[in-house]
């Protein structure tokens, strides 16, 4: 079996490789769905204000100025979605190096998403620069800046992205029906995954400290030297949280594509990950007040900085802790939802936070987001779902592979 | 895993490429420290706002005119990507006085050490300089700089980052930079950073009241260029006070240290996580069959 040589294609009714891809880039079911009515115009005007961007410079759609030269696009774009993409290496570990085989039904589709959250949000980063030409310079070594917190969170977001692209190949290699790739490319996936797990520990707690040379600039609540830890603990209930969010769409969109099986599964997934996030939260709670009892920040509580650091604290870091916890005990999916949507919105609060709402608090202007940057991260936000699903329609990501793919175990 | 022939020869490898290449690195660095760093040293006492500096500054660097204005008290006029130097008046317990605002050419910079590109870069003479082909226009230089001196053309499909060089190109031909040479107050005196700290202490030695006992720029930020004297206390003429004296690289480097350890540590840790519950699960399932 292991010698017998196998066309990379086959099973396709009899198609050529290229004929089925092109058939597959058809839109499949119905056009004028809810989503598609409010997601198409907004990419529309969008693509016009990218081209605007490209012709008239940054400025002329951002509000950034010389004071934050960093906003919208790098604070929530990259720094939070890439928190958010973080469910993929917090789930890998579990799945393929603690071998907790509950979560196995939703490796893929969380795979799939942390990919596709990386390839946009590296997509924004390149909208953000100023001379996107020159970006192969620190890829093709004529310059390497290594004392750079950057280059390597750059180079981490690429390799990163390799490891996930491997990790989630044999579902493509199960869509286009090559079965010997799909063997070659599955045998790739442990070695992809402690890959992808390392880089992603250093590339999240990275982009905090991409924030350590900022201390004057940055309000000392959320400043601290442990930056970086906090990014790396967040991030695993960020991820998490995102993953119970989406999950949870995902039932109701794609419900035809989930097996009986899977379905019944689902509450014992959530409740799993609800436990874990409790627990994550609990340990960013502490980390946090061990940082704001060390640097005696007593006395900026009862500033208007002090309310805001403790609505963010309190509201949506230990609520969302309790809510998860009591969810977890009642078994209340609902209220594990719930936990979910106020942990995201504490990780956008707390990333805003750190790169845009309190950096450089005390100018006396401030920045805040125009129309025209929502409207581009929501064109990023939007493009990506569509792409999303167009995959999800097509390979096994939610649905059961293929009887080949499972007998070849 | 065995550590076998092969596995040896390639660790003796490893091994000697490393000390190979620290080697090279060493003897670069020793030469390189025959050159002193280059600075200026900005003399408040001596200056009289007349911006001679920012008129000469903008014709040297092809940048528009700056308005002709008398720089008044209470307004703060700031470096941009259209003005690489900017002079400010304040009023102080010691009177009127005149500060001069650019890049402070740090002797360990923020902004180089946050380039990944390197296109922020110390040259061994002193200056900072940014150079625009490697540049991507990521911005981090700014975000870290502690000084905000780097400015970004926003209005532009070619953006550049502007701020003051210390006229590098004038320096390799020989010259000194523009502002310096054009004070006719004689507010700033260039020279290599040793003998410039050496000038200012003589001052402050031979006029202690005439002078705030502190040469900003010493220590501040691991120390700077660019250095100050002041008549009236530091606080008062538009400088933070609260800036640390290491220097700001200092403060993202144990992060970096980290990294290769987490490398080296990570992934054989995984691995053996993996390889342990692995014969967990064929021993569990061994039993159920």
């Amino acid at each position: 079996m292991n010698n017998q040589v196998q066309p990379i294609a086959k099973d396709n009714d009899g198609q050529s490789i290229v004929r089925f891809v092109l058939s597959e880039l058809k839109p499949k079911g119905k056009i004028l769905t809810p989503f598609n009515i409010i997601a198409f115009p907004v990419i529309v005007v969008g693509i016009v204000l990218i081209v605007l961007r490209f012709m008239n410079g940054i400025g002329s759609i951002t509000n950034l100025n010389q004071d934050t030269p960093w906003g919208l696009w790098i604070g929530f774009d990259v720094v939070t979605g890439v928190a958010f993409a973080g469910g993929a290496y917090v789930l890998t570990f579990m799945v393929y190096i603690l071998k907790m085989d509950k979560y196995h039904s939703i490796v893929r589709v969380t795979v799939l998403n942390g990919f596709l959250a990386y390839l946009f949000y590296a997509g924004a980063l390149l909208l953000d620069l100023g001379r996107p030409w020159n970006v192969i310079n620190p890829i093709i070594g004529n310059s390497f800046g290594t004392s750079s917190v950057l280059f390597l969170v750059a180079w981490h977001f690429m390799l990163y992205m390799l490891a996930e692209l491997i990790e989630f190949s044999p579902a493509i290699a199960e869509w286009l029906g090559a079965r010997r790739a799909r063997k070659i490319l599955s045998g790739l996936t442990i070695g992809a995954v402690i890959f992808g797990i390392t880089l992603s520990t250093l590339h999240q707690s990275g982009l905090g400290a991409l924030f350590l040379m900022a201390k004057d600039k940055i309000h000392p609540l959320w400043y601290s030297e442990f930056i970086p830890i906090m990014f790396l603990v967040s991030s695993v209930f960020a991820g998490l949280s995102m993953v119970i969010f989406e999950g949870s769409i995902s039932h109701k969109v794609f419900f035809d594509q989930i097996s009986e099986k899977n379905h019944k599964a689902q509450t014992g997934i959530l409740q799993g990950l609800a436990k874990i996030c409790a627990g994550a939260l609990f340990a960013y709670f502490f980390l946090q007040l061990l940082v704001f009892i060390h640097q005696k920040n007593w006395t900026l509580l009862n500033t208007k900085w002090g309310y805001w650091y403790l609505l963010e604290m309190l509201g949506f870091v230990l609520l969302p802790m309790f809510l998860y916890l009591y969810s977890y005990r009642t078994r209340n999916v609902f209220l594990i939802r719930l936990a979910a949507i106020v942990t995201m919105l504490g990780v956008i609060l707390n990333r805003l936070n750190v790169t845009v709402i309190s950096f450089k608090w005390d100018a006396p202007t401030h920045y805040y987001p125009s129309w025209m940057e929502i409207v581009v991260t929501l064109t990023v936000i939007f493009t990506e779902i569509l792409i999303f699903r167009w995959i999800v329609n097509r390979m096994p990501v939610l649905r059961e592979s293929p009887a080949w793919a499972k007998e070849d175990h | 895993m065995s550590f076998n022939r092969r596995n040896f020869f390639k660790t003796m490898c490893v091994a000697g490429a490393t000390l190979a290449v620290g080697n090279s690195f060493g003897a670069a660095n020793s030469e390189e420290q025959t050159v002193e760093f280059q600075g200026v040293l900005y003399d408040a006492t001596r200056c009289i706002g007349c911006l001679a500096c920012e008129r000469v500054c903008a014709k040297a660097h092809s940048l528009p005119e700056p308005k002709k204005v008398k720089p008044e008290v209470g307004v703060i006029r700031k470096t941009s990507e259209n003005q690489r130097t900017a002079i400010n008046n304040y009023n102080t317990s010691k009177g009127e006085v005149f500060v001069k605002n650019q890049c402070m050419h740090c002797n360990e910079p923020a902004c180089a050490a946050a380039c990944l590109t390197m296109a922020m870069y110390k040259t061994k003479e002193g200056p900072v300089v940014w150079r625009g082909d490697k540049c991507m226009g990521c911005r981090y230089c700014m975000v870290s700089c502690p000084f905000d001196v780097p400015k970004f053309e926003y209005y532009s499909a070619n953006p550049k980052i502007e701020k003051c060089d210390m006229c590098y190109d004038r320096i390799k031909e020989g010259k000194i930079p523009a502002c310096a040479e054009a004070c006719p107050g004689d507010a700033l005196t260039f020279g290599t950073r040793r003998e410039l700290i050496e000038e200012a202490r003589k001052r402050i030695f031979e006029n202690p009241k005439d002078y705030e006992n502190q040469i900003w720029g010493e220590e501040v930020a691991g120390g700077t260029g660019w250095l100050y004297l002041s008549p009236a206390p530091f606080k008062e003429v538009g400088f933070n006070t609260k800036m640390q004296n290491s220097s700001y690289p200092e403060l993202s480097k144990g992060f970096l240290y980290t990294v290769p350890s987490v490398f080296v540590l990570v992934p054989p840790l995984l691995l053996g996580i993996h390889e342990a519950t692995k014969r967990n699960k064929n021993t569990n399932s061994e039993e159920n069959e």
